[in-house]
């Protein structure tokens, strides 16, 4: 684990240990901000950019901090990293931070960014750690996005609306309407609607994964880390 | 083990004060801008609801914390528009408690004759898809309020269809616009009986020896509706 490569900290991070597909942490909101591809984009950077951050600076002092006190150090750390973050998206993003609301200061309870802290950080260099932060946190952020845009589909029958919020005015016309008078579904906005479009999604990863262990046999025991 | 224990809470200590300078600094950096952004989100909405009028007043500041079961909640925010001194309208935060899972707060926007000026939504927990359309970006029911008053339509109409009522509920939602129908007359009852402290001038803005006639004239109006409503700032 110590010669963990780049490569495999990308397709860790985005596939075989997804934390939201494999790790299934962080699920709160994961299930709750997925209602639409912006809001789903906003929290995934948001959580990336913590990620990142916390990884850094675990790694930075993971020689000096003692394994008894290790636990509440890196809770301090990232709650710092986070409130920093929720002042910054509330003086920049205004719109945004008023949407994604308690969500932003919850992210200090999203269990994927400690698990990383402890599981990885606090044990590899800081360019690996950094890697690691942005790998998990694009995937974390892949399926919050894949979530929203089936949840947007199917429950609104639009797809990247209010990009104003995110994008600023210029992005205005990026909303496309899927199907016209669309009455929408409300089942997909609702948190069920959630959960069976995240089974739907771990389903088919699975799926893709079987059929790829059947087509190379030799390629397939690739080490699943545990998660926290 | 003591010198462990010495040194753990000494680095602890430390972590904390890093991270609570982090904090501090970026709060140094960002609360200008963040003021700046609820001021200007406020007055957008006010001035959305006040379109058709014509003030000249900076209603931000010329504002009064008002408590009073008919606006569904203490210390609720209302905003006064002037021309010249004179009353033009004024924009009360209102909190409607009866919403299909939890309060809405609106912004109800009263013209001195009595007509109301406009109604937006504030923030509410709405069912998305059904009771969202009460938000102004979903559909215009918002704006069937524009230019009704309390005796148009007369006060037992003042209801959703299914109750009677001229104002439509949505397919799917019910409780939603009643609640929101019942929180805006309410706000207007509230106006024909309190019209005197909604645009009392603010306190620094008179004379020492007014004050007491105006305690007297509140105080009256008090005892009448049996309710506490207390302008401050």
């Amino acid at each position: 684990m110590s010669d963990i490569s780049y490569r495999e900290i990308n397709a860790n991070g985005f596939w075989h240990n997804n934390p939201g597909l494999v790790q299934l942490l962080g699920l709160c909101p994961l299930l709750a901000i997925s209602g639409t591809v912006v809001n789903a984009l906003g929290l995934g950077l948001a959580t990336t950019l913590t990620l990142v951050a916390s990884n850094v600076t675990v790694s930075l002092i993971r020689h000096w901090v003692r394994p008894e006190i290790r636990i509440p150090v890196f809770v301090l750390i990232i709650a710092s990293v986070v409130t920093a973050i929720e002042l910054a998206m509330n003086a920049f993003f205004h719109e945004l931070y008023l949407i994604l609301g308690i969500f932003i200061p919850l992210i200090v309870t999203n269990c994927a960014i400690i698990g990383r802290a402890e599981a990885f950080a606090s044990k590899q260099p800081i360019p690996k750690a950094l890697a690691d932060g942005l790998a998990m946190g694009l995937g974390f952020t892949c399926v919050l996005v894949a979530l929203g845009a089936l949840r947007e589909a199917v429950g609104h029958g639009t797809l990247l609306a209010d990009a104003h919020l995110m994008f600023g005015e210029a992005a205005r016309g990026f909303g496309l309407t899927l199907f016209e008078e669309y009455r929408g579904f409300l089942l997909a906005l609702l948190p069920p609607g959630a959960f069976i479009a995240l089974g739907l999604l771990i389903a088919l990863k699975n799926i893709i994964d079987a059929r790829l262990q059947k087509r190379q046999p030799a390629h397939a025991a690739v080490p699943v880390e545990a998660a926290v | 083990m003591m010198r462990n224990i010495i040194i753990s809470g000494v680095l602890l200590a430390l972590f904390g004060v890093v991270g609570t300078a982090l904090v501090a600094f970026v709060y140094q950096g960002t609360a200008e801008r963040i003021a700046a952004n609820i001021e200007a989100a406020t007055l957008s909405s006010l001035h959305d609801i006040l379109s058709h009028e014509a003030y000249d007043n900076d209603i931000l500041a010329d504002s009064v914390l008002l408590s009073h079961e008919l606006l569904g909640g203490r210390d609720l925010r209302a905003y006064r528009a002037r021309l010249g001194g004179e009353p033009v309208a004024a924009v009360f935060t209102v909190v409607a408690p009866g919403g299909y899972s939890g309060p809405i707060r609106l912004l109800v926007g009263i013209r001195v004759d009595g007509t109301l000026d406009g109604v937006r939504v504030v923030s509410h927990r709405e069912t998305p898809g059904l009771g969202d359309e009460i938000e102004v970006g979903r559909s215009d029911w918002i704006l069937s309020f524009d230019g009704r008053s309390l005796l148009d339509p007369f006060y037992d109409r003042w209801a959703v269809r299914r109750d009677g009522g001229v104002f439509d509920q949505f397919t799917g939602a019910t409780i939603t616009p009643r609640a929101v129908v019942t929180a805006v007359r309410d706000a207007l009852i509230y106006f024909e009986s309190h019209r005197d402290i909604v645009f009392a001038p603010l306190p620094d803005a008179q004379p020492v020896d007014a004050a007491p006639a105006e305690d007297a004239q509140t105080g009256a109006v008090q005892t009448e509706a049996l309710m506490e409503a207390s302008p401050r700032e």
